[in-house]
Formats: C-alpha cells, structure tokens, sequence
C-alpha cells in the first residue's frame, strides 16, 4: 500500500541542463509537491515552471499574484496571460548558494476545476517570495517542466516531486 | 465521517510519518462549514491542504476562517497576516479575531478555487496556547491574494480535537471545496 507522502522523481543534474521535466506523473495523488534546489548558468535569473496534460501548456494561460520582499522592502504584483509561471525571485551562478522554490499543486488530478497553486521561493542573496498561481485549465496535470529562463541549470541542481495522498 | 451536504471519507493508508486523517468535499448546494471532529492524539502535527471557493460575491477575495474545538467565540481567537493583493503588501494583526486565510469567491469565473496549507503545531500539548499558521492564496487573472497567517486560541490550552473552517462573510462553502487533514507523526 502507498504511503500517504510519496516520493514520485528525484533528479540531480550531473551537467548543465536547459530544463528538466516530470512526464506521465500518476493521478493517483491528491496533492502534488514540487521542490527545486538550483544555481543556474546567468547571475540573477528567474525559474519557471510549465505544466500540463500530455503535453505541456505554453499558452498564455497562467497568472499569479505574488507577494515579496528583497530586504528593503515588502511588495506585491501582478501576472496576467503568462505562457509561463514564474517560480522564485532569482537563482545564482554558484551551485552552493542556490534559490529555490516549494510549490504546492493542490488537486492536480481534478478535472473540475482550473488549477491553483502555490509557491514559496527563496534565495539568500536576493530576497523571499510567494505566489498564488493560476493555470486556467480543468485538465488534470501530469507533466510539469521547469527552466531557467533563458538560462541553464547548474549541475548540482536538484528536483523533487513527491504524492500526498488523502483518504 | 458523514456530514451533511459533504462527500466525506476517513481512513488511513499504509502507516508512516504523513498519514491521512480524513477528506471532507463539499457536495451541491455548498455547505455553511466544515468540521473534522474526533481528531486522533496520536501525531505530534496537523496539517490541513486543499482547495476552496466562497460563495461571498463581493471582492476578490474571502477569507478561510479557522475555530478549535467548536470555540466560535470570536473574542477567544488573535490572529495576524501580511497579505499581498497584486498592488501592495498589508499586514493585520488583532486580538479578538479569528486565524483565516483567504480564498476565491463567486467573483471569479467559474471553476477557480483557492489553494492553502494550513498547520496546527503541537495540537495535542495541554501546556501552549496552539499556533495556527497558513499559506493560502488565490488568483483570477487580474485579481487575487497571496496571504500568510498565524493566529491563536488563547482562551484555552485544551488539545485539539476538532476544527472547523468557514468561508468569510456569513457565506458558504462552494461545491467541491476539498479540505484534506493530515497527521505528522514525530519519533
């Protein structure tokens, strides 16, 4: 029997990598939990995030409002018809000082509702953040890719996603 | 664990240190609250995931409010948050207000929920007010809140064995609003 908290993938890059992607993610989770731990080739870039079913979604169909502080000071913004999510406030060039970012995708595997999910991103160096995302799509989720931007992961980098599974 | 107007279910898969408690989803017609009760004593946290709409139809948003054990006395609770609204930061802090986190509402189009994660530290220790803290948020593509909270019910150091959540603003629960509760085991 499956625990009630799986984990689904790990991967640890051994080289530099433009993007990693979790395909064919079970239904059979209520929640998934996605946990990024990366440096990446350019000072100062953003992770994003695609997802999707099958296929992943690079329309413009996701939005968020995020809440930050980059150690001066508190703010919130806006993103509207994004062909991608942002993850976190920024990555470094060292693999040992890394931004990261835990995203919650709460009732992935519905096909009720669109999909809300939320991001905590931190990094050390630059600031700390929180999203409340929305891909507008009924469709269950079971791929998600992440990127660097324009950038490039860091070997080193690592990537989890874990299944929590309610009763 | 039956409640009106809910689809819920209670039982426990292979055990660890993650268990689920039980899952309550709200059927049609919506529901005036939530309640798990009977709450085992035997994990050390409580956590609380899922997704959520109000049927409250002014604002972007409506707040997730939380109660302890059927203490619904609004005077027993202090809570404070620092929310983000896609224009400016705010924070709130008040004795005599109930721990909440935020949610859509029937503002939104169709089919859009919030998302939150909602732990309750230490629920079983008689010795310590119980601290509730939350990261909760919705978007609606031109609108939303992203909030994080904490709040208390300091009338009292009783365990936890219930807890209650409402939708703001006297309103209901919309249809498939999920709340999942969690055990966390520590050694």
């Amino acid at each position: 029997m499956a625990l009630t908290y799986d984990s689904l993938a790990t991967t640890t890059l051994g080289s530099a990598t433009a993007s990693v992607t979790f395909s064919s993610i079970s239904g059979s989770y209520t929640d998934l939990v996605l946990i990024c731990n990366v440096g990446t080739t350019a000072n100062g870039n953003d992770l994003f995030v695609r997802i999707g079913n099958g296929t992943v979604d690079s329309g413009s169909n996701y939005s968020a409002t995020l809440l930050g502080g980059d150690g001066t000071s508190a703010a919130s913004a806006r993103q509207t018809n994004q062909s991608q999510q942002y993850l976190n406030y920024k990555t470094n060039t060292s693999s040992s000082i890394s931004g990261n970012a835990i995203v919650h995708f709460n009732n992935y595997s519905n096909t009720t509702t669109n999909k809300t999910f939320l991001v905590r991103g931190n990094n050390a160096n630059y600031g700390t953040d929180a999203f409340a995302c929305l891909w507008r799509s009924t469709s269950a989720i079971n791929i998600i890719t992440i990127t660097a931007g324009t950038s490039t992961f860091l070997s080193g980098s690592t990537f989890a996603l874990y299944g929590i599974k309610a009763a | 664990m039956p409640i009106l107007g809910t689809i819920a279910s209670s039982y426990k898969s292979a055990v660890g240190s993650y268990d689920s408690i039980s899952t309550v989803t709200v059927g049609a017609g919506g529901a005036a609250n939530v309640e798990f009760t009977s709450i085992p004593s035997s994990y050390t946290h409580l956590q609380i995931r899922g997704i959520a709409r109000s049927t409250y139809n002014i604002g972007a948003s409506t707040s997730l409010i939380i109660q302890l054990n059927g203490n619904s006395t609004i005077g027993n609770y202090s809570t404070h948050f620092l929310d983000g609204n896609g224009s400016s930061a705010s924070a709130y802090g008040a004795s005599g207000d109930f721990p909440q986190g935020v949610i859509s509402n029937a503002t939104a189009a169709s089919g859009i929920f919030g998302a939150f994660v909602i732990d309750i530290l230490d629920y079983t220790n008689t010795n310590k007010y119980k601290t509730i803290r939350s990261l909760s948020g919705n978007d609606n593509n031109g609108s939303g809140t992203l909030r994080f909270s904490s709040g208390t019910l300091y009338s009292n150091t009783n365990a936890v064995t219930s807890i209650t959540l409402l939708s703001g603003s006297s309103s209901n629960l919309a249809q498939y609003t999920t709340f999942a509760l969690y055990g966390i085991k520590g050694v």
